[in-house]
This record gives structure tokens, sequence and C-alpha cells, in this order.
């Protein structure tokens, strides 16, 4: 169990080592930082004493050495564009983004789940099939189209949400949260529903494939012949063998609700990092960038890391094989 | 012996396909007393399973019952709702399946499994329960029982994992045990511990077996009364010493022939030609015609009812009396 939390946790320091090398060929080679930072009319004394400023004189390696050591304390430079440190702009948008996934994720699943036992149990029942034409829909549109739909008919037709922005905040520390007012709850709805339904319905499906195998084993049959309850046997026996497989999805699809919360914040102008990123790169602006890309590798890889503790605590038998390899 | 504890009536068991409408057991009858062991044998597809999932109701659609009667302890018991079937499987109905290695939930503990199996059954708490699964544990031979109680099945071999799936059998306390080739699966040494395990704590009770299986041996040791069954249908049944000495029909006699003397003697082997029908390609009359060496008349165009020969019931023209005469 050790050796396999030690072999995994090194695994992930390698890909983010990986992330940290691509952040800085992007930061380095990616246009000239200098030319994004200063006028027209600074002279070339300027540029070169900023150059040394900078570090963009040192050998290459050095300055990697000096990025990875800059990103492990968090600091990814000053932004081009809004010359404040990186760092603290993001610090200052992740929240949003965080309460965005983080509700979309508990929307995807919550709704996802209870869905996705049902159809596999029901097969045959006429829910079932709306509930998988439905679901259908939601994997093929594009999000940005379900967003535009969804603003028409509640903000625009019933006009009973907002259609863009978080509401009211309330800070916490540095943490400023959109949980604790009834405008901010009210913001997250339908973004929440535009980021978490392509992984609603991916849980969905998930759910029912595994339902329908699970349902076909030896051991629900006996757990049948035992007289169980459908109770137990439903959301016991046979959801908890179905999790394995929902875990993985929803851990690594977390990653990507936050990497695609991009789109969704564009369209419900939400103050995330996605909006922050996005601007970033119409602005040319490298270190927003590199901080970003950083930050996402990092969640992807943390998540990798929990959804594989979890998959142990979980099932018994990955628990054993763990120990023996 | 008064009321029978199972009887069986008539029963048909069909799979409508798109084809054609498969019957899979043709109007089987038999009764089993209160206590009494029933082997059942056959060759592989001849509706064992089928008849005995048919019991306990857990006939997979489409396959389903589509007529004759089956009545346990007096009550009518094939037309209940599944939810009043679902109070007598486990509690007086129970069934053990071919493969031990699949019958047990991977992702709980022995313990919990057993734990829920009493408490659906018995008014008992979490205490007493556990403390009753490790009495059951403890009954079918599995060592150290209060440590073995918290692991997983597959920690378990496979014998001892079949031991476990007869402690969960007889955690409801069941007046009757449908055992499904309980023993297949298993290693050949360790096939006559679990059928002694079986047959001594079913002894001790006073539960009844309907005990499928392929092995003569084991009905000829713990069966009280034997039935053949060919191509869906009980072609004779009886004293298992009658039938194994003294066998009527035909078929039982090829079947007898073909297993080894077990006195030593060195006999001939029978060996039966040809082998059973498909379920869409039955013949006419006896369904066995075409491999009886003694096939005459009658065997071509009707099946013979159940003759009453000495204390078996034959179902062979050879037996009716107008024949006779
Ligand atoms: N789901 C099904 N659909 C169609 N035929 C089936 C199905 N299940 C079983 N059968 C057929 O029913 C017959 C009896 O099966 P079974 O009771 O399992 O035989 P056995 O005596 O070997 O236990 C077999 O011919 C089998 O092919
Ligand atoms: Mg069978």
């Amino acid at each position: 169990m050790l050796a396999f939390m030690i072999r995994r946790i090194i695994q992930s320091i390698i890909v983010m080592f990986v992330v940290a090398l691509i952040s800085f060929l992007l930061f380095r080679f990616v246009g000239d930082p200098v030319n994004q930072m200063v006028g027209i009319e600074t002279t070339p004394e300027q540029r070169e004493a900023l150059r040394d400023k900078l570090g963009l004189n040192d050998p290459v390696i050095m300055q990697f050495f000096g990025f990875i050591k800059g990103a492990a304390q968090f600091d990814f430079g000053v932004s081009y564009q809004f010359k404040r440190p990186v760092a603290q702009m993001i610090a200052e948008r992740a929240p949003a983004t965080l309460e965005l996934s983080l509700m979309s994720a508990i929307f995807a699943l919550l709704v996802g789940i209870p869905m996705g036992v049902y159809t596999g149990l029901k097969r045959n029942s006429i829910l079932s099939k709306f509930f998988l034409t439905v679901s259908l829909v939601g994997i093929s549109l594009p999000t940005f189209l379900i967003g535009i739909l969804l603003i028409y008919i509640f903000a625009v037709q019933l006009q009973v949400l907002p259609s863009f922005g978080r509401g009211e905040v309330v800070d916490i520390g540095f943490w400023s949260t959109g949980l604790l007012t009834v405008s901010g709850l009210k913001a997250l709805i339908l973004p929440s529903i535009t980021l978490g339904l392509f992984q609603m319905t991916l849980i969905m499906r998930l759910v029912r494939a595994e339902m329908l195998e699970v349902m076909r084993t030896d051991y629900i049959k006996f757990a049948r012949a035992r007289g169980l309850s459908r109770t137990a046997i439903n959301f016991g026996h046979a959801l908890k063998n179905t999790l394995v497989p929902v875990i993985t999805i929803t851990g690594l699809q977390l990653g990507s609700v936050i990497a695609f919360a991009i789109i969704t914040e564009t369209v419900f102008s939400w103050p995330g990092m996605g909006l922050l990123f996005l601007h970033s790169v119409q602005n040319v602006d490298i270190p927003i960038m590199a901080a970003y890309l950083m930050l996402i590798g990092f969640l992807f890889v943390m998540i990798n890391l929990i959804v594989d503790l979890l998959y142990v605590a979980v099932d018994p038998r990955i628990r054993v094989s763990g120990v023996s390899q | 012996m008064s009321e029978p504890l199972l009887k069986i009536k008539d029963l048909i068991v069909e799979f409508p396909t798109r084809r054609a409408l498969l019957r899979a057991v043709d109007k089987v009858s038999f009764e089993i007393a209160k206590g009494e062991v029933l082997g059942v044998v056959g060759e592989s597809g001849a509706g064992k399973s089928l008849t005995g999932a048919a019991i306990i109701g857990l006939l997979e659609p489409p396959g389903r019952i589509a007529g004759g009667e089956i009545y346990f302890d007096g009550q009518r018991i094939d037309n209940l709702a599944d939810e009043q079937m679902r109070h007598l499987r486990g509690k007086r109905i129970a069934m053990i399946f071919q493969d031990p290695l699949t019958s047990l939930n991977p992702l709980y503990r022995v313990g919990e499994q057993l734990i829920e199996t009493i408490q659906t059954h018995l008014p008992m708490n979490k205490k007493q329960a556990r403390k009753r699964a490790i009495e059951l544990l403890d009954e079918v031979g599995i060592p150290a029982p209060e440590t073995r109680i918290d692991g997983y099945p597959h920690q378990f071999s496979g014998g001892m994992r079949q031991r476990v799936v007869i402690a969960l059998v007889l955690a409801g306390e069941p007046d009757l045990i449908i055992a499904d080739e309980p023993t297949t699966a298993l290693d050949v040494s360790i096939q006559a511990q679990i059928i002694s395990v079986l047959k001594r704590l079913c002894s001790e009770r006073g539960t009844a077996i309907m005990l499928i299986t392929h092995d003569m041996g084991v009905i000829a040791e713990i069966a009280d009364r034997m039935a053949v069954m060919y191509s869906g249908q009980i072609v004779e049944i009886g004293k298992t010493y009658d039938l194994i000495k003294n066998p009527k029909h035909p078929y039982t006699k090829g079947l007898m022939g073909s297993i080894p003397s077990m006195s030593g003697e060195v006999k001939r082997l029978v060996q039966i030609p040809g082998s059973m029908p498909r379920l869409n390609d039955i013949p006419s009359g006896c369904s066995f015609h075409p491999r009886c060496s003694k096939v005459f008349e009658p065997c071509y165009s009707k099946r013979s009812p159940q003759i009453k020969v000495g204390q078996s019931d034959v179902a062979c023209w050879l037996y009716s009396e107008e024949d006779k005469k």
C-alpha cells in the first residue's frame, strides 16, 4: 500500500515536471516578453537592462530552474498587461472557478447516478428511454449552445435566473464565496448545469452500462436468492460494484470540468480563472498563460492521485495487489 | 409423511424467442418431503437449473413459467408477486449456485454479507447477528471464524468460499435448499467435503435438499430419492437405491451403465448413442425415441405418461399395462 502510494507520488512529480517544462518553453519562446512589456519608445539600452533584470540572458537551463523554483513558491512573475503578480490574480479568480466546477460536479453526480441506476434497472420503461434521449442531446450539443439556450429560457423568457456574473459574494479570508447568498446561489444554477450536463450524461450512461453488467452477475443472483430487499441489492450490492469506474471517470472529468470552465465562464461572464486565461491569450500575457497551465496540470495530477487512493478505499482486491506489487 | 414440503405439478418453462416458443421444461411433476434429499440428474441442457430457478422464482426473463403449479408447504407460490416471493427466498427456500468464486460480492466482507442476510430474516440486532454469523462459519468448518469473518471473499479459497455460501444459505434457516451443482466448479479433492458439510447441516436441521448434480456417486451417497431428467422432462423418479440397482427407463439404464460400478466388478460401459435434442428440434412422441434401443410403435407418436413400476414412476411405454396384455 505504502509502496503503491510512493510510486504514484513519484509518477505525479514526473508529470508535473513535464508540465513545467512545457509552460516554461511557452514562457520563454512564444513571443518576446520584453516586447510585450515595454512601449515603442523604449530605447535598446533600456530593453537590454530589462532583459538582464528578468534573467532572460542567463543560460536556458538556469532560467528553467528559476522558473521551477518560482512555481514551487507560487511565484509566476508579473502580468505583462496588469503589472500585478500573476499568483495574486489567479488566487482572486480561483474561488469562482472552483465553486462553479464543484457545483457542476455535484450536479452531475446527484442527477447522473440515480438516473443511471434507474435506466439500468428499468431498461424498458418509457422514462428510461426519455432519459437516454435527453442524454444523447446532452452529449451532442456543444456547451456554449446549451448555455445560450438556458439563458434564453430562464433568464430572457422566464426571467427567474441571472444570465451573468456571480451575484453577491461574501469574503471569508482570501476566499470569496457565492454559496452563502441567495443571489450567489441563483447565479450558480445555470452555469453549473451548463458545465455539468456533459459529465452528467456521461455518468448516467456509465452507471447504466455498469448496472446492466452487474445485475447479470452470480453474486446479484445469489443475493436475490437469499431474499435481500430490492433496495439492499440495487443500491448496496449492485451500485457499489459500479462505483470504481464511476469514481475514475468523475475524478478525471473533474479535471476537465475545471479546464473546460473557460467556455462556460465566457458564456456567463463568470469572473473565474478561465475568463482570465482567455483574456490573457487575447493579450499574449504569457505569465498568466504559463501559470494557468501549471495550475491545471497540478489539479489533474492531484485529482488522479486522489482517484487512485479512492479506488483502494472502495475495492479491497486492489488493496491486496497494491501490497504485493 | 402427510403433506409434502414441495409439490410441483406439470411445470412448464418457456422462452419466447423471435423464431419460436422454446419449451425448456415440459410438464415436470415431483414432490419433496420435509427433510428429504432429492437428487436430480441429467445431461446438461436437460432443464435441471431452470426447474430450480422456477421454484425459487428467479427465472431470468424472457424465461417464464407457462403452466403448472408449484406448492410450498401447502401454499401455491408460482403465482406470487415478487415481493411476497422475496419473503420466502432465503427464509423458506434457498438456492446455492454452481460457482462459489462468483457467488459472493467481492466488495463486501464475508461477515457483512452474513449479517445482512441474517438480519433480513431474523429479528436480531447487529451484535447478535454477528455472533450468529461466527457460529455459522464455525459450523460449516471455517477455521478461526472470529477473524475470518472480517475477511473479503478473495481471501478465501474456492472450497472455503463454498462453505461461506453454505453458511449464507443456512442463515435464514430455510426448509428447502436447491443446490445447483454446488461442487462442479471445485477441486475434485474437496467436493466430497463440501457435500458432507451440506448433508450434515441439513440433516441436523431437517432441511430438505434438491441436489442437482452430474455426480452419481454423490447422489448414491446422500439422496433419498432421485429424478432423471431428459429434454425438459422427468423420465424416471424413485428411490435412489431402486434407480441405481434396478433402473427401468432405457435412458436411466444407459445413464447407470455409463458409470463404473462401485464394487469394482468390471461392467460393460453402456454408451447411449447420439445426443440430447435441441429445444427447437424436439422429436415427436417420446423425445428419447431416436436414441432408444427399445423403441417401438407408440413411442413415435405419443409421450408416455408416468407409469408406476414398483416404487418408481417411469415415463416409458414399455411399462404400459395395455401393451403388456
Ligand atoms: N435465456 C435462455 N434463452 C433460451 N434458452 C435457454 C435460456 N436459458 C436456458 N435455456 C435453455 O434451456 C435448456 C435447459 O437449461 P438448464 O435448465 O440450464 O439445463 P441444465 O439441466 O443443464 O441445468 C437448455 O437447452 C438451455 O439452452
Ligand atoms: Mg444447469
